[in-house]
C-alpha cells in the first residue's frame, strides 16, 4: 500500500513536470513506473539499474507483487507505465497500449532439498506414497502449470498443500517440511544454495509465457516504450536468461 | 485459665512498625480503637493471615497459627465493606465457608439458611448482594463469618459503611450477636461509640502501639493520650505534681483536689470551664486570660476553643455566649474549679 | 445512542468519532456494492465454500478453547503472582501481536515443523506431524490470537478487587478453589470479551495459517485462505466469500454479545 502511495505521488509529480515540454528524446525523461510479477524481482531490479545508467534523466520505480494483485491494482487506477505479468490471463484484465509481447518463458522444475531424502528424479517420484509434495494452488499461474504437467505425465500426485504462490511452495522445501515442490526454474535457481531443481520432460507441456506491455493510461509512455524495448534487447535477455528464464 | 487468643503482632512495613500484644478470652469482645493509620486494620489482617508477621506469635485455642495460611485458621472476618461475593446469592455467600470447610452442599445450605434466619434475613436468601440494603448486607456478612463457627471473630469497622439511622439499629443487633458468640471477638473501629457499646474491653492503639487498655469506665475517667481525651471529651494535660498543684509542661500551674507527687495527668471536662469578661474574683483557683480561637455548635451548647497559656475547650450555653458577646479573637478569662479537675499518676 | 437531556455531545468528539466509524464501515460498503448479487445463490451453494466455512468455524472455536485453557492461567499468573522477569514475560506475550503473521508461521515451522525442535521429537516419538494438518491450523490461529485473550483477561483480573479473594481465603478457600469459585466468576465478563476477540482474530487468521498449515481444501483451507486464492482469479468470488465470512461472524458475535457481554 505504501509503495503504491509513493508511486502515485511520484507519478503525479512527474506528470506535472513532463507536461511542460515536448522536446523529449526517444528514451524520454522522468520516472517510469513498472509493475512486475514477483518472479521477476531479481532480474528486473538489475535491469532497472542498467536502464537508468544507460538513460540519464530517467528513473525506474519498480513494484513487485503477484501478477493478479498487480492486475487488480492497475485496473483500480494505479498509475503504472509498464506491466510485466507472469501469465497472459492477468494481462488480459488490464488495458494496454498496443499488443502485449511475450518476452520470456518460464518452465517448471521439481525442487527438492539438497539431500533429496526421497530420491525424487521425476514426476513419477512425486506419486510415491509418503512423499510430501507442495504445489501452487491452481488459481495462481505456477499451480495451473503444475496441473497441466502432472496431467500430461498421467501420474496421480496428492499434495499436502496448495500454496498461494511459488515462493511459499519453495520455502516449504527449504525448511524441509515437504520432500518436493513444483516451482519455476528461475525460483529454484535463485534458491540453489538450499534446493536442487530437477528438470522433467513433461514441463514442456506447461510453459508459462510472460507478457509485457505499455499500459493505455501510462503517464510516461515514451520512457515506458524505451524500457520495454530495453527488456527485449540482447542486454535485457542476457540478464533474464542468467536468472533461468528462456527466450520465447 | 489462659486466654483463648494470645497474640503479639509485629509487622514492619515501609517505615511503619506495628507492635501490639493482644489477649482475648472466650466470649469476650475487645475493641481495637485508634485514629486512622494507627495500624488497627494491619493488626486484624495479621490475625487473619492476610498480612505476614515480621515477628511475634499468634496462639488461638492452644494452637500456634504463626505459619497457618488464612484458609486454615479458625477465624471469621467481617470486612469493612462486607465483600459479599457479587455472583452468589445471600444463601450461597453464607454457605461458602461451610462448603470450603468440608460440609456437604445440602448441609451447608441448611446451615446457611439457619444463620440467615438468626440475623433476620430468611426472606432474602435468594437475593444477590446488589439487591440488599447496606444494613442487610452487613447482616449477611456477619452470618457468613459466623457460619464457619470461628474461634475468633474479627470485625473491621462493621458499621462504618452505614448511614446514621441504619447504624443505630444495626449496632443494637450486632451487640446481641456478639454477646451470643462463644469465641473471642475483636472489633476494629475508630468510632468510640461503637467501641463503648459493643466491647467489654478497649485496646487503644496509636502509631502502631498500645497506648491504653482497659474497660470503658477506666478509659473515660482517666485518658492517657490526647487522642483518648478527645474521644471521651476531656481536656488533658501532663505535668509534674507536688501535693495539690501540678506544674504542666506548658509552664502553667493547675490546682487539683487530688493529692499526689510525681509525673501526673490532669483532666477536666469542657463543661467545667467558665468564661468571664473580666478577671473573676472569689473561689476559682485556676484562672487565666485566654483568646477565643473558634466557636462551634456542640449538642445544645457551644464549644469554645481557647488559646492562652494552655489550650482548652470550654462548653457554654448559647445564653452565656450571647451575654458575653463572644467572637473569635476576643480576650476572656477562663476559670476551672479545682474540684472539677482530676489528677492521676502518669507513670 | 441516547444522550442525557440537555447534554450536547461536543463536536470535537462527535466529528472524529463519525469519521472513525466511516473509516471502518466504508470498506464493508465497498464489498456490498461490488457483490455479484444475481449469482449469489449459486456461488453460496458451491461445495468448497461450505467446507471452508465449516473448517474456519471449527478451527477458530478450537483455537479459542486452547487459548482459554492456556491463556487464562497465564493471565492469572501475570496479574496475581509477583516473580522476577514478569515485565519481560508480559512483553513476550504480546510478541505475536507485533510479529507479521507470516513470520509467526515460519517460527512455528521452525519449532513444530518436521525438522523443528519439538516437531522432530513429536514425529519420532509419536509419529505426529503438525504442518499441513487441521491441528496445525488450530495451533497457528491460537498462536496469533492468544495475546488478545491474555491481555483482556489480565486487564480484567487487575481491575477485579483482590479483597474478594482475601475474603474467600478467610472462609477456608485455598488458592485453586478461590480461583475457580471467586476469581473466575468475578472476571467472567472480561474472559468472555477476551474469548470473543480471540475467536474473531482466529477466524480472520491468514498469514500464520497458510505458512504453517499450508492450504488444502477440507483440511487446512479456511475462509481467509479461500478468499485470498479466489482473489487470484475471480474478484467477485472473493467478495462473496468475504461477505459470507463477515455475515456469519457478525451474526455469531452479536448473538454471543447479548448472552455474555452484558454485565451481571
Amino acid at each position: 500500500m505504501k509503495a503504491r502511495a509513493v508511486a502515485a505521488l511520484l507519478a503525479a509529480a512527474v506528470l506535472g513536470v513532463a507536461g511542460c515540454g515536448d522536446d523529449a528524446s526517444a528514451t524520454g525523461k522522468g520516472t517510469v513506473t513498472v509493475f512486475a510479477a514477483a518472479s521477476l524481482t531479481g532480474s528486473f531490479t538489475t535491469l532497472g539499474k542498467a536502464f537508468e545508467a544507460a538513460n540519464p534523466g530517467v528513473k525506474v520505480t519498480l513494484n513487485f507483487a503477484g501478477s493478479s494483485a498487480l492486475a487488480t491494482q492497475i485496473s483500480q487506477g494505479a498509475p503504472a507505465d509498464v506491466f510485466a505479468s507472469a501469465s497472459p490471463a492477468n494481462m488480459t484484465s488490464v488495458t494496454t497500449d498496443g499488443t502485449p509481447a511475450t518476452f520470456v518463458r518460464n518452465q517448471l522444475v521439481i525442487a527438492v532439498p539438497k539431500a533429496n531424502p526421497e530420491g525424487v528424479t521425476g514426476l513419477a517420484g512425486l506419486a510415491k506414497p509418503g512423499v510430501k509434495v507442495a504445489l501452487c494452488a491452481e488459481q495462481v499461474p505456477c499451480g495451473a502449470a503444475a496441473r497441466k504437467a502432472i496431467d500430461a505425465a498421467g501420474v496421480k500426485v496428492t499434495p499436502v498443500t496448495l500454496e498461494q504462490d511459488v515462493k511459499q511452495a519453495l520455502s516449504k522445501v527449504k525448511l524441509g517440511e515437504v520432500d518436493a515442490a513444483l516451482v519455476y526454474r528461475t525460483d529454484a535457481k535463485a534458491a540453489s544454495s538450499d534446493v536442487d531443481g530437477i528438470e522433467f520432460p513433461e514441463s514442456a507441456k506447461a510453459i508459462n509465457d510472460y507478457p509485457i506491455a505499455v499500459l493505455k493510461d501510462a503517464p510516461n509512455k515514451t520512457a515506458a516504450r524505451a524500457f520495454v524495448a530495453y527488456v527485449q534487447s540482447d542486454k535485457g535477455m542476457a540478464v533474464l536468461t542468467a536468472a533461468g528464464f528462456q527466450e520465447p | 485459665m489462659s486466654p483463648l487468643l494470645d497474640a503479639r503482632l509485629t509487622v514492619d512495613r515501609g517505615g511503619f512498625r506495628l507492635d501490639v500484644a493482644l489477649t482475648i478470652d472466650a466470649g469476650e469482645v475487645v475493641a481495637l480503637l485508634g485514629p486512622n493509620g494507627a495500624g488497627k486494620t494491619t493488626a486484624l489482617r495479621a490475625l487473619a493471615g492476610l498480612q505476614a508477621l515480621s515477628g511475634g506469635h499468634i496462639t488461638l485455642a492452644g494452637d500456634s497459627l504463626d505459619r497457618t495460611p488464612p484458609e486454615r485458621r479458625p477465624i471469621g472476618v467481617v470486612f469493612q465493606d462486607y465483600l459479599l461475593f457479587p455472583h452468589l446469592s445471600a444463601l450461597d455467600n453464607v454457605a461458602f465457608g461451610p462448603r470450603r470447610r468440608g460440609v456437604g452442599r445440602h448441609a451447608a445450605r441448611e446451615r446457611a439458611a439457619g444463620w440467615l434466619d438468626r440475623v433476620g434475613l430468611s426472606e432474602y436468601t435468594n437475593r444477590k448482594p446488589r439487591q440488599l440494603s447496606g444494613g442487610q448486607a452487613q447482616r449477611v456478612a456477619l452470618a457468613r463469618a459466623l457460619a464457619v463457627e470461628p474461634a475468633l471473630l474479627l470485625l473491621d469497622e462493621p458499621l462504618a459503611a452505614l448511614d446514621a439511622r441504619t447504624r443505630l439499629d444495626t449496632r443494637t443487633e450486632l451487640h446481641r450477636h456478639l454477646a451470643e458468640h462463644p469465641g473471642a471477638t475483636l472489633l476494629v473501629t475508630h468510632d468510640p461509640l461503637d467501641a463503648l457499646v459493643l466491647a467489654d474491653r478497649l485496646v487503644i492503639v496509636e502509631e502502631g502501639h498500645v497506648v491504653q487498655e482497659g474497660d470503658a469506665a477506666t478509659i473515660t475517667a482517666r485518658p492517657r493520650t490526647d487522642y483518648v481525651a478527645r474521644l471521651v471529651g476531656l481536656n488533658l494535660y501532663r505535668g509534674h505534681a507536688a501535693g495539690h498543684t501540678v506544674k504542666l509542661r506548658e509552664g502553667f500551674t493547675l490546682t487539683a483536689t487530688d493529692r499526689l507527687d510525681g509525673d501526673a495527668f490532669v483532666a477536666f471536662p469542657p463543661s467545667a470551664v467558665a468564661l468571664h469578661p473580666h478577671q473573676p474574683d472569689g473561689s476559682p483557683r485556676n484562672t487565666w486570660p485566654a483568646t477565643i480561637a473558634g466557636i462551634q455548635r456542640h449538642g445544645d451548647n457551644l464549644r469554645v476553643q481557647l488559646d492562652g497559656p494552655i489550650g482548652v475547650a470550654a462548653d457554654i450555653t448559647p445564653a452565656a455566649a450571647a451575654h458575653l458577646h463572644l467572637a473569635a479573637g476576643q480576650t476572656v478569662w477562663a476559670a476551672v474549679k479545682a474540684t472539677e479537675t482530676r489528677a492521676y499518676p502518669a507513670g | 445512542m441516547s444522550v442525557r437531556a440537555g447534554r450536547r455531545v461536543p463536536a470535537a468528539l462527535l466529528i472524529p468519532a463519525g469519521l472513525g466509524l466511516m473509516f471502518l464501515v466504508l470498506p464493508l460498503a465497498g464489498l456490498l456494492v461490488r457483490a455479484p448479487w444475481s449469482t449469489l445463490p449459486q456461488r453460496l451453494t458451491e461445495p468448497g465454500v461450505l467446507t471452508a466455512l465449516r473448517l474456519s468455524l471449527v478451527t477458530a472455536t478450537l483455537a479459542t478453547v486452547l487459548c482459554l485453557v492456556l491463556g487464562v492461567p497465564l493471565a492469572w499468573l501475570l496479574a496475581r503472582v509477583e516473580f522476577r522477569g514478569r515485565r519481560l514475560v508480559r512483553a513476550l506475550v504480546t510478541v505475536p501481536l507485533v510479529l507479521p503473521p507470516v513470520v509467526g508461521g515460519v517460527a512455528l515451522l521452525l519449532v513444530f515443523g518436521r525438522r523443528g525442535i519439538v516437531g522432530q521429537w513429536l514425529d519420532s516419538a509419536f509419529g505426529v506431524t503438525l504442518p499441513f494438518t487441521t491441528t496445525g491450523v488450530v495451533l497457528a490461529e491460537a498462536f496469533v490470537a492468544m495475546p488478545f485473550l491474555v491481555i483482556a483477561v489480565e486487564g480484567a483480573l487487575r481491575g477485579a478487587d483482590t479483597r474478594f479473594e482475601e475474603a474467600a481465603a478467610t472462609l477456608g478457600a485455598g488458592r485453586w478453589t478461590t480461583f475457580t469459585h471467586v476469581t473466575l466468576p468475578l472476571v467472567a465478563p472480561g474472559i468472555a470479551a477476551g474469548a470473543v476477540l480471540c475467536w474473531a482474530r482466529a477466524l480472520g487468521e491468514f498469514g500464520a495459517t497458510i505458512t504453517f498449515a499450508g492450504n488444502f481444501p477440507g483440511r487446512t483451507q479456511t475462509m481467509p485462505l479461500a478468499v485470498y486464492l479466489a482473489l487470484e482469479t475471480d474478484l467477485q468470488a472473493a467478495i462473496v466469500l468475504s461477505l459470507i465470512l463477515l455475515a456469519v461472524s457478525v451474526t455469531i458475535l452479536a448473538a454471543l454479545r447479548d448472552k455474555w457481554i452484558t454485565s451481571p
